[in-house]
């Protein structure tokens, strides 16, 4: 023990604030391996992608400032447009998808259902299914000549498209997979949501006469009306982030990729084919201005939508 | 309570139909899994039969053996495993430290630090790539697997999915080993790690599909065949055999069926894992 520079304060005070000390240390040293991590993988990449938004590269590793310019580029630019227009609608075509996940999650509810872990079991099978490896399979089922699909069409009088290739067709393709890919998880977090819902809510509904489709429209979709936002935003912040299923089923060759480009895609492409790294930086920061969007429009929305009382 | 409820719900048409519904659903989703599979045992010629035949007549196993032939799938597939595990344990080490430090050590500016770190949460993965590609440049890390493994390992999400589970933890057993004089570390290592084991399974569930997921950043930093993990591996064998589905179903079923496996294993975990984060491709 030092005695020298602690008159003022009690040997009992100088423990604590020597215990605090130590404890500080403590947590910043626990942290630290984070921190470093981040600095270098996350925060610096950050800053340079943004600041490198501003620039137009020149090619041997030299670039020049240009402001603005990649960003107005976006508004004049029509694959750009294109891409931006492909994104939201691939996003709120697996919107859709949400409500028929309520609608599986409430047949799985039902009091006394027999086989309900199976269902469960089956239905999660394509959230982990590889993204690849779902994209490949899918892509062979919309084959326009040997495809199942259109030979189940066929059945039923259908000639069906080239989906793939087709400018008309094939972001409702990407949509069915997209929404193939997520309903699994959707059902499951539904049920999860419809399980929270006290009982007691439904037996005076049902003996007030209420039949299943009025309990389902004036119960059970304002009740879990919480999850069905978190849902919707975790659908969009992923949607709008797609790139596997553009470049497994759809790739560059494609004469239908004009209206499959989702704007992941075009980064890719911008950044690493035609290694434009100034262009690539502005158009990964507008993901980022996207999701931040969505985030501040779910904060808004979360307030006014998640009425729980009946 | 069962028989009871068997009662309470007999066979009428309104059961019927429900299950008619759901299996209908069930289907769907096992559906393009099946007709990979399908698909995987049977010959070129075979598979181009209009229309098609739901089973192949005889097994081509020939196509399993192909994906070998053409790309380096063992080395691809070991590449995925080693990545998934050592993220895996990166991810446990520096996300449990720091979770635990934002959930129990007191410390000035906590939980400001914590919000600052939470942010990055919102930032899409893309906005990264491009400085983290020239990273691996700068240090010689193109075309390996360190390059896979060092940025997945710092998870926000992992330290935040950490951090409630040590926030849900009673006090009482860290005060006793306190009384008793251990220090943090030890605390930490012999007494939260055990309790917080359903969080890394959580954890260690999500980094498996994330790390068997992960293509772009795959694509971009890893060009050499032998360097790539399974999905980059498969997008460059379909480079190669662009039509020939039957040997691309043989690949894509292998690659996938790992997780599926230890999904079945593991169907809780999963399903909870996942159920927490939010987060798939």
């Amino acid at each position: 023990m030092r005695s020298s520079s602690a008159t003022e304060m009690s040997p009992r005070r100088r423990g604590i604030s020597r215990a605090r000390a130590r404890e500080t240390l403590t947590g910043l040293a626990f942290i630290a391996p984070l921190l470093a991590g981040l600095a270098i993988f996350d925060l610096g990449p950050l800053v340079a992608t943004i600041g490198e938004s501003f620039t137009r590269s020149l090619g041997f590793g030299r670039s020049e400032w240009v402001g603005i310019a990649a960003y107005l580029d976006f508004f004049v630019d029509p694959v750009a447009l294109g891409a931006i227009v492909n994104t939201l609608l691939y996003s709120l075509g697996v919107l859709l998808g949400i409500p028929l996940a309520l609608l599986f999650a409430e047949a799985l509810n039902r009091k006394g259902l027999r086989g309900r872990g199976i269902y469960r079991t089956l239905y999660f099978v394509p959230v982990i299914t590889m993204t690849v490896a779902a994209a490949m399979v899918w892509k062979w089922i919309f084959n326009g000549e040997y495809g199942i699909l259109n030979a189940a069409l066929a059945v039923v009088g259908i000639d069906g498209p080239y989906w793939l290739t087709d400018r008309a067709t094939v972001m409702l393709a990407m949509v069915i997979v997209g929404v193939w890919m997520s309903l699994g998880y959707n059902i499951v977090i539904y049920l999860a949501g419809l399980q929270a819902i006290p009982t007691d809510v439904y037996e005076a509904a049902e003996l007030d006469g209420a039949g299943w489709i009025r309990r389902f429209v004036s119960l059970t979709v304002p009740m879990v009306s919480p999850t069905t936002a978190f849902l919707s935003v975790t659908t969009m912040i992923s949607s709008l982030q797609m790139f596997d299923l553009v470049y497994i089923m759809i790739g560059p060759t494609n004469p239908a990729i004009d209206s499959a480009r989702t704007i992941v895609y075009m980064f890719y492409e911008t950044g690493f084919i035609k290694q434009d790294r100034g262009h690539a930086a502005a158009i990964a920061v507008m993901v980022m201005l996207f999701i931040l969007v969505i985030a501040l429009i779910q904060v808004r929305l979360q307030r006014r939508w998640t009425h729980y009382e009946v | 309570m069962r028989s009871e409820d068997r009662l309470a719900h007999p066979v009428t048409p309104g059961r019927i139909a429900l299950h008619l519904f759901l299996a209908a659903g069930a289907l769907a989703s096992v559906f393009p899994l099946l007709w990979q599979l399908s698909t995987s045992l049977k010959t070129l010629r075979e598979s181009r039969t209009q229309p098609p035949q739901l089973l192949p007549e005889s097994f081509a196993w020939e196509n399993y053996l192909q994906v070998f032939e053409t790309v380096p799938f063992g080395r691809q597939f070991l590449n995925t495993v080693v990545v998934a595990v050592l993220v895996t344990i990166g991810q446990i080490v520096v996300c449990s430290l720091a979770a635990y430090s934002f959930a129990r050590i007191r410390f000035p500016g906590r939980e400001t630090l914590f919000w600052v770190v939470l942010a990055l949460l919102m930032i899409p993965s893309q906005l990264f790539i491009l400085p983290r590609f020239q990273i691996m440049q700068s240090i010689g890390w193109l075309n390996s697997l360190q390059a896979l493994i060092a940025p997945a390992i710092f998870s926000v999400f992992g330290t935040f999915l950490l951090r409630q589970f040590f926030r849900s933890l009673p006090l009482e057993l860290e005060e006793a080993a306190k009384l008793d004089g251990a220090g943090s570390l030890r605390i930490f290592w012999s007494i939260m790690l055990p309790l917080a084991r359903p969080g890394l399974v959580s954890l260690s569930v999500l980094s498996l599909v994330a790390v068997w997921n992960e293509l772009l950043w795959a694509l971009v930093v890893n060009t050499s065949p032998t360097m790539m993990p399974l999905a980059a591996g498969l997008s460059s064998f379909q480079g190669q055999h662009g039509t020939d589905y039957p040997a691309l179903m043989a690949g894509s079923l292998m690659a996938a069926l790992p997780l599926l496996l230890v999904f079945f294993l593991l169907q809780k975990q999963f399903i909870e894992g996942i159920a927490f984060s939010g987060t798939k491709g």
